[in-house]
């Protein structure tokens, strides 16, 4: 569905130039043209008083989508346990399945790790596809990719969901190149079109300012990695059964060719953002590393995690690992502090759907303040330990 | 050794700011830079030059014509050649066809022994391109690298980052690395290397000039299309405490108590 | 001005490095302590700040004028005392070598000053000799394949941590004012040289400035500079490079004060609404602004006529040291006075800028000599 201008109707007032995210038209004599730059956002089609822009359809070329079937949610595991991602996305298949009409599944790779299977239908799983072998035991690209893209091949599923982790971000991008199909990453919202049951993927794009509907026409399967802590997790139905598929693994000599040494863990400072129920983070106005020892006094006393915004962590004050926002964690607890952040697009776009913001800034015009719940303007190095005193 | 780094030209998210009235975004005086991850990548290729003499550093890129200012920032940090693939043919792809664009002008400078790309672009942000690049070429993968650790004659040592902590992996040669910031810290350019920047030529290719059909390339080779894309609603403003700094700290609490938040 | 692609990156270059160096810790560590940190030192050399226009074969960088005023203004942004120590050896220091110095002068002195493994002071200015240099009483007496050096120079800037120094000194008393004088490059290690006690000064806390003494100090006569008797003309055509410097300086360091009170502004609420919504403040920024805007044209101008060696160029450096240096100091006072009470504490930053650019009208030709040589030119 490319972007098109129709010259006839285009009356030079450069609306759409001014309004393009990706500044990807331009005038060529009081003509709109629209420049390789574009990316099809459409964000110029509404703008355009005219109506002199469109979208036609000149898509790739695909394949005989009939043919493809179900919901499939890759169960990722970390030494025998299962990502609460694999869970929140059992949730949603389950949704998007139900709106289809469907089965949903889950595809599991491990060695003996069979006790899983069990978990996943007690989550909602009709049907699981289970791979065991050492070389599965833990995630290795060229072997997972191998296996599930022949069980892909074989049992053609219509969506195929992957948690957006280190892991489904790695195996998500090789599975859709084997297949030859379209991958939209780091999706926060599904949605299947009640007219034609496509999966409609939503993102966050531009660095979050910019939402975008994404849609994989005609192609199958449509694949998804999910930012995980957006979807919500299903109730357990203790007991619940499904039908076990076992699929056949077998590796050739120089078939996997990465080869994992060892894995250490809990090496930086464990901060576990996606589950906390409270998370205080300090930005820029801490001023300096040092600042983030008051936040922690306050996180402390409340029982939460110390989160980050990105200027800090860029400038070195605070691991990575502390990072919310857009390139950090997405992180909704039910009480978030932003102390000193002024709220860029990104930060916003990572914990705006938490239950209560209370943002602490010196600056009133702080965009923070625009999505929160509670606002103080102050100093925070004046208003943290007055909560402190209140809190006793 | 022979290193090929992707690189993308981005725009600056960081400058990017709303329209507070219309809730649009306002691009204008947003710069253009060279993709943070993708200075890891280029600056660990840097040092792996250094330390391994006779090893060649390529940039290649592909985008706008406009892209050739960061590529010359590259060539400016010290890569020895660079390459932007740019063309009509290219626009609107996904990094399906982004991948295939790349791919096949990485196999017009015959291949290498390393890629290095960085993690993700900061205006996409999918992580996507560099290992898809990665299964085009048949090359083996190792995504989010935070350390190369090795480099044996068949085979490259690099630890990779998860959540909670690191692996060590070992990958045969060639093969394609994905950088994370933590791998490095990019260096500066010089006076003398910028000057040096502008005495190099960039080659710029084609569809054709990469053995690629026009309908192998951008949207017509992507799967995935935009449906249609729209700035996220803000959430209203809330309520804004008042007061001395005791009397804001005695009524937030007590609203979050009374909510039961706390 | 609109700059080319190439400029841009060296001003990319530079706020990269300013941003992610200079930063408000170790800023407050050098005012603090009155010490520059050589490993900043070391990284500025690195890329390249010590000779951007040195030539290439003498371990310079080859790039212009224009690039020059480039450094000078980002760095100046964020600290004015660093772009001293950036234009010391590009200016001052290797201004005269590049100036007059012979092949093996070039190779022995330019060599490490621009790459800043050494200091080169330029010791001009007498107690009863700024502005009028041609007061001079500093002689040099020849000695057979020596010179004996005698006399004070003083307010000599990086003069204590200085290895070698250009001095000017007398060779022929029986020439006036300002003929007979010839440069000399002193090793600061020779006997009979030494340092007064660093000054203390209002601003520019990190770069030290003392006098330099001299007492029958023999130099060797492979260190004239230039031809002797001629070593004026030599001072005053360095000054020439430094006016251009210290315009682009005070841009920088106007431009820091500007995006203070900006910010300031913003952020400040009297009265129910933020500062920047009164008149008075936010057309005092509108002027502030416009006259930074004409000051950076005038400097940009007179970097590029330097480049092609106008005959304006000496005009045209005088005006722009003149009008930015005064727009800075008005610049940072009307930062510090729309910072209210907080202008006058540390803890802001247009306290240290106000004082850091108070020198600008002052050294290198104070605004009433550029007035003089502006005015000089025009009624000749």
């Amino acid at each position: 569905m490319a972007v098109r201008i129709i010259a006839e109707k285009c009356k030079g007032c450069q609306k759409c130039v001014k309004n393009c995210p990706f500044t990807a038209i331009t005038m060529q004599e009081k003509l709109a043209v629209i420049g390789p730059g574009c990316t099809n956002c459409g964000a110029c089609i509404d703008e355009c008083p005219f109506g002199a822009i469109e979208k036609a359809d000149d898509g790739a070329r695909g394949v005989d989508i009939s043919l493809y079937r179900d919901v499939w949610v890759f169960a990722e595991q970390r030494d025998g346990a299962l990502m609460n991602v694999s869970v929140e996305l059992l949730g949603e298949g389950a949704k998007l399945a139900g709106e289809i009409g469907c089965k949903l599944c889950a595809v599991l790779c491990g060695e003996n790790a069979g006790g899983l299977i069990d978990e996943l239908f007690e989550y909602g799983a009709d049907k699981v596809y289970y791979a065991d072998a050492p070389e599965l035991k833990s995630y290795n690209t060229d072997a997972y990719t191998k296996v599930i893209y022949q069980a892909i091949v074989k049992y053609k599923p219509e969506i195929v969901l992957l948690g957006a982790t280190h892991v489904g971000r790695d195996l998500g991008p090789c599975l859709a190149v084997q297949c030859g199909t379209g991958l939209t990453a780091d999706c926060t919202k599904l949605d299947i079109d009640p007219e034609d049951k496509k999966l409609m993927q939503t993102r966050p794009a531009f660095g979050g300012n910019l939402m975008a509907t994404i849609l994989c026409p005609n192609h199958r399967p449509q694949m998804s990695t999910v930012r995980p802590g957006v979807m919500e997790k299903p109730k357990r139905r203790p007991g619940a059964k499904g039908e076990r598929v076992d699929l056949a693994v077998s590796f050739k000599d120089g078939e996997i060719r990465e080869r994992v040494l060892e894995v250490v863990k809990g090496l930086t400072e464990q901060v576990s953002l996606t589950d906390a129920k409270i998370i205080v983070s300090g930005g820029a106005g801490l001023g300096g590393p040092d600042g983030f020892g008051l936040i922690k006094q306050l996180a402390d006393r409340l029982g939460g995690v110390v989160g980050a915004s990105r200027a800090t962590v860029d400038s070195g004050w605070i691991d990575h690992s502390h990072q919310v926002g857009q390139t950090g964690t997405t992180v909704k607890p039910q009480i978030y502090f932003a102390c000193g952040i002024s709220g860029a697009i990104q930060h916003l776009a990572g914990m705006q759907n938490s239950g209560y913001i209370v943002a602490i800034n010196k600056n009133e015009n702080a965009p923070i303040f625009e999505v929160a719940d509670y606002g103080i303007v102050g100093d925070l190095y004046k208003v943290i330990p007055a909560i402190l005193e209140v809190l006793g | 050794m022979k290193i090929i780094v992707c690189a993308k030209q981005v725009p600056d998210t960081n400058e990017v700011k709303i329209d507070p009235v219309k809730g649009t975004l306002i691009r204008e005086g947003v710069p253009s830079i060279l993709n943070p991850d993708d200075a890891n990548a280029l600056e660990e290729a840097l040092a792996l030059k250094e330390k391994y003499p006779g090893t060649t550093v390529s940039v290649i890129s592909m985008g706008p014509p406009q892209a050739n200012y960061m590529l010359r920032e590259c060539l400016a940090l010290g890569a020895d050649d660079a390459y932007l693939l740019s063309s009509r043919a290219f626009g609107g792809a996904d990094t399906c066809a982004t991948s295939t664009t790349i791919a096949a002008g990485i196999r017009k400078l015959g291949g290498c022994d390393i890629i290095l790309a960085g993690r993700q672009a900061i205006d996409g942000d999918t992580a996507q391109v560099g290992p898809q690049t990665a299964q085009r070429l048949g090359f083996p993968s190792v995504t989010y690298v935070q350390k190369i650790r090795e480099i044996k004659e068949k085979s490259v040592v690099v630890e990779r980052q998860l959540e909670d902590g690191y692996e060590v992996i070992e990958v045969q040669i060639p093969c394609l690395l994905t950088a994370v910031k933590e791998l490095n810290e990019p260096r500066y350019m010089s006076v003398k290397s910028i000057e040096d920047a502008y005495k190099k030529e960039i080659t710029v290719w084609g569809e054709s000039d990469v053995s690629l059909a026009p309908e192998d390339c951008g949207l017509k080779a992507s799967p995935t299309q935009v449906f249609r894309s729209f700035t996220p609603p803000p959430k209203g403003r809330g309520e804004m405490l008042s007061g001395t700094v005791p009397e804001m700290a005695s009524a937030l609490i007590a609203k979050l108590t009374e909510k039961h938040a706390l | 001005m609109i700059f080319s692609e190439k400029h841009e990156l060296i001003r990319k270059l530079t706020r990269d490095f300013a941003e992610k160096e200079l930063t408000r810790d170790i800023l407050d560590e050098i005012e603090e302590t009155g010490v520059y940190p050589p490993e900043l030192l070391a990284k500025m050399g690195k890329a390249g700040f010590f000779g951007v226009k040195t030539p290439l074969k003498y371990g310079g960088q080859g790039s212009d004028y224009l690039s020059y005023a480039i450094v000078l203004e980002e760095l100046g942004r964020v600290s004015a005392v660093t772009d001293i120590w950036v234009s010391a050896p590009n200016s001052l220091g290797g201004g005269p070598l590049m100036l007059a110095g012979t092949e093996e002068q070039l190779e022995k002195y330019l060599r490490p000053v621009a790459t800043g493994e050494k200091i080169m002071a330029f010791a001009l200015t007498e107690p009863g000799a700024g502005s009028d240099a041609g007061g001079t009483t500093t002689t040099a007496v020849k000695d057979g394949d020596y010179y004996v050096l005698n006399g004070r120079k003083t307010f000599i800037t990086t003069a204590p941590v200085a290895d070698w120094s250009i001095v000017y000194a007398k060779t022929d008393l029986a020439q006036k004012g300002s003929r007979g004088i010839s440069a000399f490059i002193v090793d600061m290690k020779l006997p009979g040289v030494s340092c007064g006690k660093a000054e203390h000064k209002m601003g520019i806390i990190g770069c030290p400035t003392s006098d330099i003494i001299l007492e029958d100090v023999r130099v060797h006569k492979s260190d004239l500079l230039g031809e002797e008797n001629r070593g004026f003309q030599n001072a005053m055509k360095t000054l020439d490079i430094g006016r251009i410097g210290v315009a682009a300086m005070s841009i920088g360091v106007a431009q820091g004060a500007l995006d203070e009170a900006i910010k300031y502004a913003k952020e400040r609420k009297q009265f129910g609404r933020r500062i920047a919504d009164f008149q008075a403040i936010s057309f005092m920024i509108a002027d502030m602004a416009t006259k930074l805007q004409a000051a950076k044209e005038l400097v940009y101008r007179a970097a590029q006529l330097k480049e092609v060696g106008d005959s304006e160029a000496g005009t045209a450096a005088s005006m722009a040291k003149y009008y930015a240096t005064e727009i800075c100091n008005e610049i940072a006072g009307k930062a510090v006075q729309i910072h209210g009470g907080y202008g006058y504490i540390k803890e802001y930053r247009v306290e240290r800028i106000y004082r850091d650019c108070r020198v600008f009208t002052i050294f290198e030709g104070t605004s009433q000599v550029q007035q003089m040589v502006i005015a000089g030119n025009l009624l000749k």
